[in-house]
C-alpha cells in the first residue's frame, strides 16, 4: 500500500547509487539505467535521500488521499484493509504512535536561578554528573575503632546520567553492539546486551555491559552472568507490556544463532512470561538465584514496562532484593511489536517516574533502591525532567540508533534495515562502521552530558544527584490539576 | 497572598555566632551589637537568636517556647503537654514593649520531662518522644508553634529587625555560653512570626544564609524519615538532615559537614585511598542530603558551634578567635564590633566546617 512518494529532479545524471543504497525494493535500475521508483515499497528511511550524490532525490507523503472521515482516518482504513487481505496481525517497530497521548516532557518547563541565588558557570566551576546506582543500606556501621565500615552493596558509576537501552543481537547487528560496547566504555556508562546473549568478541567490554536474562533466557550461561558489570532481569519492556518476543528464523544465523544458543533458521520465541515468575516471590527468587551465580558480586536490574500498576509494582521489585528498577514507558522502541499492543497498551514514563518515585518515598524505601527511566528519551532536557521527577538515571535506544543512522522508518521487524542496523544481512551490516558509530555515539552523549551541565548550572545546582526528585525544577503548561498532582509539580506561574 | 509554609519563600540573611569555650555565659548584649551592624543585610521581616546555657536551674528538662495565635490553640496545647509530660513550671515569656514589633503571638514557655510510663511504653528514647510531641504539635493543633524544645537552651524570634527583636524579648537578661542571631531578608512575605530564624529541634538550632537549590530533593528525601516540612524552607530541611545524620545515623558534625558539602569528586580522587574510600562512601550512601546553591550556616547544639559554607563559597563567612571566645559572621564588621582586635581571623573555605565546643566537651 502506497503512503509516499519517492521524487527526483533534473540534477539526477542517473548514477544509480539510490538503487544500490534501497535495501527495501523501492528503487531499482531500469533497462535505460535510469532509476525506477516502485513507490509503495518505499519506508521513508531516507536512505536514498542522504546517498544521492547531486541531491536529486526527496521522498514526499504521498498526495492521494482516502475521503475525509472523523472517525475512520486513513489509517485506520488502510489497515483494515491489510488485515483483510493477510488475516495476520499487524506488526511495527520502534515506539507508540499513539495520536492522542501527550508527550509530558514537552510540558514541562525547566527553572533558572535569577537574582537570589546565583547560577554556576560549567566552564568555570565544576559541575558533577557522575552517578552511583544501586542499593543503600538503612543504616552506617562502624568498626571497634569508630570508623565507618563500606557497607554498600555492589554498583554502577556512571560518568554520565545517560545508559544505553537493552538491545538484541539479532534483532540488531553484531556492529552495532561493538559500537555501543566501544562508547559505552569511553564514556564510562553501561550499554545492555538484550536478550539475544554476549558475542564472545565482546568480553572485553565486560566492564561496562549488562547482560539481560529474559524469558527466553536465549545466550544464558555462566560464564554470561560473569562478564558484566550488572546483570538485568527482563519482565517487559515499554513497545509492548505483556507480550513476548519473536525473532524471525530468518534472522537466526550464523554466530546470532551461536550466541543465542538457539538452532539456525528456527525462530527464537521469548514467552510473554518468564515460566518461573508468576508472582513477585518468584522473582525474589530469581534475583536471588541470579546473585548466587554471580557470587553476591554485581547487582541486579529489574527492568519493567510501565503499566497502570506500575507503583506497587515497583514497591515489589525494590523489596525483592533487586538494587535497580528500570522503567520502560508507553513511548519505550522496539524491533517488533504487535501495532495495537504498541500504541495502545503501557502508560507514559514521566507518569510512571513520578508515581513511582512517590510511592517509593512514601513507603520510605526511594533511598534502598535506584531507577533508570527510559522510553521515548529524545534529548538532554527530556534527560533532566526524568531525573528531575525522580529518576537515578535515563537510557535510550531510539535516540542511540539514530545517531548510527537510523531515521525511524519503523520497518525494523523486516530485516531489512537499509542502515544496517536491526538486519544481519551481510551486505547491510556492513553499512555501520562500528568503529565510526562509536564515535558518534560518544559525540552524542558527550553533547547532551554538556547541555545537562549548562541546565543544571542555570538552575544553581552544580551535582545531579541534587537534581534528582528536585521537583520544584518544573513547572508545567497545558496540564490538568490531576495530571500535576502525578506529577507532583505546580504550574508554570504558581 | 500566601504566607510562609503555603510557598516557598527565598530569602537572604545575616547571620553571626558567639561561642564561650571556656563556657562563660555571656549575656545577649554582644550578640545583638554584632548582628544589629548588618541591619542593611535585613527588611524587617524577620529576626531571631538562639542562646545556650541560659536555664541552668531547668537544664534536665525540655524547655519548650512556643508561639500561639489564640487562647484555644494555648488549651488544646497544654492538654497534649499535660498528657505525656511532667510539666515542671509554666510561665509567659517576658517581654518588653515597643513599636517596632507588633502583632504579637502569645509567647509561652514550659520545662517538661516526659511521663515515666508513657516514655517506657513508647519504647523511645526521651529525645525521639519529644520531637515526635513538638513536630506533632506543629502539624496537627491549629495555631501552636513549638519554636524550639531543647534542653538548657532557647530560641527567640519574630517579625522585626534582630536588634529590635533583642529587644523585645529582653535578651539582654539572658546569659548564655553560646549564641547565634539571624537577621532576614525574605523576597516576598507577609512576615510570619513562626517563618523567622533560627529554627531549630531538640537542642539543634540552624541560622542560615541563602537559598539552596538543592531544596526539593533534600526535603523529599528527608521527609521519607519521619520529618515534615511545614514551612518549606532552606533551614527547616538543613535542621531536620542535620537531626536524622546526628541523631538517626550517628554521623558527628564534622562528617554531616562531608554529606551537606560533600567535597567534589575531583578534590576526593586526589586524597590517599583511606580518605578516598571514606568520602566516596558518603557521598554515595547519603547523596539524597547533598545541598547546592548557596548557603552559609551556623549550627548551634548542645555545647557547640558549628559553621559551614556550601562547597562553593557562595556565601560570605567570616571567623576569628580571641582568647576563649570564638565569632561568626556573614561580614567582619560584625565581629569587628564586638571584638575590635581578635587574636585570628579568617574566611573558612567553602565546605569546610569550622566546630568549637566547650572546653570539657568531646567532639559530637
Amino acid at each position: 500500500m502506497r503512503r509516499y512518494r519517492i521524487r527526483k529532479d533534473e540534477s539526477c545524471i542517473n548514477c544509480l547509487r539510490c538503487t544500490r543504497e534501497c535495501s527495501f525494493g523501492a528503487i531499482t535500475a531500469g533497462d535505460d539505467k535510469t532509476p525506477v521508483f516502485h513507490h509503495e515499497k518505499c519506508t521513508d528511511c531516507q536512505r536514498c535521500v542522504s546517498f544521492c550524490s547531486t541531491g536529486a532525490l526527496w521522498i514526499t507523503e504521498d498526495e492521494n488521499r482516502f475521503r475525509q472521515n472523523t472517525v475512520f482516518k486513513e489509517d485506520d482504513i488502510k489497515e483494515i484493509l491489510l488485515q483483510s487481505e493477510t488475516g495476520g496481525v499487524l506488526l511495527s517497530s520502534m515506539g507508540a504512535s499513539g495520536r492522542n497521548v501527550p508527550i509530558y516532557f514537552d510540558k514541562m518547563l525547566l527553572n533558572a536561578s535569577q537574582v537570589t541565588n546565583p547560577s554556576i558557570d560549567p566552564l568555570r566551576e565544576p559541575m558533577e554528573t557522575a552517578v552511583f546506582i544501586g542499593q543503600r543500606p538503612e543504616k552506617i556501621q562502624r568498626g571497634s575503632d569508630g570508623k565507618i565500615e563500606d557497607n554498600l552493596p555492589p554498583h554502577l558509576e556512571l560518568r554520565t546520567p545517560i545508559m544505553f537501552s537493552a538491545m538484541s543481537y539479532g534483532a540488531i547487528s553484531l556492529n552495532v553492539h561493538k559500537a555501543l560496547a566501544a562508547a559505552a566504555e569511553k564514556l564510562g556508562t553501561y550499554w545492555n546486551t538484550g536478550e539475544g546473549g554476549l558475542h564472545e568478541s565482546l568480553y572485553p567490554f565486560k566492564k561496562n555491559t549488562i547482560v539481560q536474562v529474559a524469558s527466553g533466557r536465549f545466550g544464558v550461561h555462566e560464564t554470561y552472568l560473569n562478564t558484566a558489570a550488572a546483570i538485568e532481569i527482563k519482565i517487559g519492556q515499554g513497545a509492548k507490556p505483556g507480550i513476548g518476543g519473536h525473532l524471525t528464523g530468518r534472522k537466526i544465523i550464523g554466530d546470532v544463532s551461536k550466541t543465542r544458543m538457539v538452532p539456525e533458521g528456527l525462530d527464537a520465541i521469548s514467552p510473554a512470561p518468564h515460566h518461573d515468575i508468576y508472582s513477585i516471590e518468584d522473582l525474589a527468587q530469581l534475583v536471588m538465584s541470579i546473585k548466587e551465580a554471580t557470587h553476591y558480586q554485581k547487582p541486579v536490574i529489574v527492568k519493567v514496562a510501565a503499566v497502570h500498576n506500575i507503583a506497587p509494582i515497583a514497591s515489589g521489585i525494590a523489596r525483592s532484593g533487586a538494587d535497580i528498577i528500570s522503567i520502560d514507558g508507553y513511548r519505550g522502541g522496539t524491533g517488533a511489536a504487535p501495532k495495537r499492543i504498541r500504541d495502545n497498551v503501557g502508560i507514559p514514563i514521566e507518569l510512571a517516574i513520578a508515581s513511582v518515585d512517590q510511592r517509593l518515598r512514601e513507603e520510605r524505601i526511594r533511598d534502598r533502591v535506584s531507577i533508570i527511566a527510559s522510553g521515548g528519551i529524545r534529548n538532554s532536557s527530556d534527560a533532566v525532567k526524568a531525573i528531575a521527577l525522580g529518576a537515578d538515571a535515563v537510557s535510550i535506544g531510539t535516540a542511540a540508533l539514530c545517531a548510527l543512522g537510523c531515521h525511524i522508518c519503523a520497518s525494523c521487524h523486516t530485516g531489512r534495515c537499509a542502515w544496517g542496523l536491526a538486519t544481519q544481512d551481510p551486505e547491510l551490516t556492513k553499512r555501520l562502521d562500528p568503529e565510526k558509530g562509536a564515535e558518534r555515539l560518544i559525540n552524542l552523549v558527550n553533547a547532551w552530558t554538556r547541555e545537562i551541565k549548562e541546565i543544571m548550572g542555570g538552575m544553581g545546582i552544580n551535582s545531579i544527584e541534587a537534581l534528582r526528585g528536585n521537583r520544584m525544577a518544573l513547572r508545567g503548561v497545558d496540564l490538568n490539576e490531576k495530571e500535576l498532582e502525578i506529577l507532583g509539580i505546580r504550574y508554570a506561574g504558581e | 497572598m500566601k504566607k510562609e509554609g503555603e510557598i516557598r519563600i527565598s530569602s537572604g540573611c545575616a547571620i553571626s555566632g558567639i561561642f564561650c569555650r571556656d563556657g562563660k555565659r555571656i549575656t545577649g548584649e554582644a550578640i545583638k551589637k554584632s548582628i544589629a551592624v548588618m541591619h542593611n543585610r535585613s527588611n524587617g521581616l524577620g529576626g531571631g537568636f538562639a542562646a545556650y546555657g541560659i536555664y541552668p536551674q531547668y537544664k534536665d528538662y525540655f524547655a519548650l517556647h512556643i508561639f500561639y495565635d489564640s487562647q484555644n490553640a494555648r488549651e488544646e496545647t497544654e492538654r497534649f503537654l499535660d498528657k505525656r509530660f511532667d510539666i515542671i513550671n509554666l510561665s509567659k515569656i517576658p517581654v518588653r514593649q515597643t513599636p517596632k514589633i507588633s502583632d504579637a503571638p502569645l509567647i509561652w514557655r514550659y520545662f517538661i520531662t516526659p511521663l515515666p510510663h508513657i516514655l517506657q511504653d513508647s519504647q523511645l528514647d526521651e529525645d525521639e518522644y519529644t520531637s515526635r510531641s513538638a513536630i506533632r504539635i506543629n502539624d496537627s493543633i491549629t495555631g501552636a508553634y513549638v519554636v524550639s524544645c531543647g534542653k538548657d537552651m532557647g530560641v527567640f524570634k519574630a517579625v522585626g529587625y534582630p536588634e529590635d527583636v533583642a529587644d523585645f524579648y529582653r535578651i539582654e537578661e539572658y546569659e548564655g555560653y553560646s549564641w547565634t542571631a539571624h537577621g532576614r531578608y525574605p523576597t516576598n512575605t507577609p512576615g510570619w512570626w513562626a517563618g523567622s530564624h533560627p529554627f531549630s529541634l531538640l537542642d539543634l538550632t540552624v541560622v542560615h544564609n541563602g537559598e539552596i537549590s538543592s531544596y526539593d530533593a533534600n526535603r523529599r528525601a528527608v521527609e521519607m524519615y519521619g520529618y515534615s516540612c511545614n514551612l518549606l524552607t532552606d533551614t527547616e530541611v538543613i535542621t531536620y538532615i542535620l537531626d536524622y545524620l546526628t541523631r538517626k545515623q550517628g554521623l558527628t558534625l564534622k562528617e554531616c559537614s562531608q554529606v551537606i558539602a560533600a567535597p567534589f569528586w575531583s578534590t576526593i580522587s586526589i586524597k590517599d585511598e583511606e580518605e578516598r574510600n571514606r568520602l566516596s562512601y558518603m557521598r554515595k550512601m547519603f547523596s539524597s542530603f547533598l545541598i547546592t546553591g548557596p548557603f552559609s550556616i551556623l549550627v548551634g547544639f548542645r555545647g557547640g558551634m558549628m559553621a559551614l559554607n556550601d562547597r562553593l563559597k557562595l556565601r560570605s563567612l567570616v571567623a576569628a578567635e580571641k582568647g576563649n571566645t570564638v565569632y561568626f559572621s556573614s561580614e567582619e564588621a560584625a565581629i569587628r564590633v564586638v571584638e575590635e582586635n581578635p587574636d585570628r581571623i579568617w574566611a573558612p573555605r567553602g565546605g569546610e566546617a569550622v566546630i568549637v565546643t566547650l572546653d570539657e566537651e568531646a567532639e559530637r
